[in-house]
């Protein structure tokens, strides 16, 4: 029962992406030829929203439902793993049109070709935990 | 009413119900990020015993999972009960330039040219889903997060590493898009 509440926010979360067709390959595609302001102004919403409310927990240390502090981990410095994985992400997102969250969206959705782009992000993981030591990070 | 729930949600609702989940998970205790689901899913199918970097107690993640499940539901949901299946109202603009692409204009959310059996079932097809998701699921823990966890969580904590991550995307974005698309398009 306690993971009951994360599987209703993944609903949402479905739902949203998909009612505002942010699972959409077309919907990417404008994006990255920026001829519309759709995807932006999802993502840029989120994003201004979330400053805010990020700046808040910290300004008057709100407290998760345990009552344990919210805490933000800052991730590692480094330019090279973040601008090359990145990069290689943002190829592979612009080619299938669909980033991790959005395969799975469009596998409920029906269109079941996602399971083979979902099934090779699995790969392109596990490679990733193979090479791991070998990359400049 | 109806209309409201079955035609194209506006961004800006999108934008702030993304934005309330990621809350929603900081006060559960956890935070916005999707593609850990990938790492998690390669340690629950036990290579840890073989990679270093799958052993680790995957069942800490079991609440993501789950995101996930909840996430296919969600998106059968919209399907079947809150849309009325009208094409992907994309600007003309995109229409024309992908039909130079030979991609006919939207006849739903994603184009047969890609995403129909017959396409799955032909080498060309076939090959640009698989090298799809290969880069998005190497890319995205190489760079430590995807758009959830770099694009939303990271910028809303103003992080630099996730800017920097956020300017990969767009940076191999377009070069796939107008660098290689016409190449293999």
């Amino acid at each position: 029962m306690k993971f009951l509440k994360f599987g209703l926010l993944g609903i949402v979360f479905g739902i949203a992406m998909a009612k505002s067709e942010a699972i959409s390959w077309f919907r990417i595609q404008e994006m990255f030829r920026f001829q519309s302001f759709h995807m932006y102004g999802i993502i840029g919403t989120a994003v201004i929203l979330g400053v805010i409310g990020v700046a808040l927990i910290k300004k008057y240390k709100i407290r998760d439902f345990h009552g344990n502090p919210i805490v933000f981990a800052p991730k590692e410095k480094s330019v090279t793993r973040y601008l090359l994985g990145g990069s290689i992400f943002g190829l592979g997102w612009a080619l299938s049109g669909a980033c991790p969250g959005p395969m799975v969206v469009n596998i409920g959705y029906g269109f079941l070709s996602m399971i083979i782009v979902f099934f090779f992000a699995l790969v392109g993981t596990y490679l990733y935990g193979l090479l791991r030591d070998k990359l400049p990070h | 009413m109806i209309d409201i729930i079955t035609q194209t949600w506006s961004w800006w609702f999108s934008g702030a119900l993304i934005a309330g989940i990621m809350f929603f998970l900081l006060y559960f205790g956890q935070s916005f990020g999707f593609s850990s689901n990938l790492r998690t899913i390669c340690a629950a199918s036990g290579l840890g015993k073989k990679v270093k970097f799958f052993d680790f107690n995957w069942k800490s993640q079991i609440w993501n999972l789950v995101f996930l499940v909840g996430a296919i539901i969600g998106g059968f949901l919209a399907k079947h009960y809150l849309s009325t299946d009208a094409p992907v109202q994309i600007s003309q603009a995109t229409i024309t330039d992908l039909n130079q692409l030979g991609f006919a204009a939207p006849a739903s959310l994603q184009p047969a040219e890609l995403f129909s059996m017959e396409a799955v079932f032909s080498l060309k097809g076939f090959l640009v889903l698989a090298l799809g998701g290969l880069m998005v699921g190497f890319g995205s823990r190489y760079a430590g997060g995807c758009t959830s966890g770099h694009a939303i969580s990271g910028l809303s904590d103003l992080q630099v590493p996730s800017l920097i991550a956020v300017i990969g995307f767009f940076a191999g974005g377009l070069i796939m898009t107008f660098l290689i698309f016409p190449l293999i398009f």
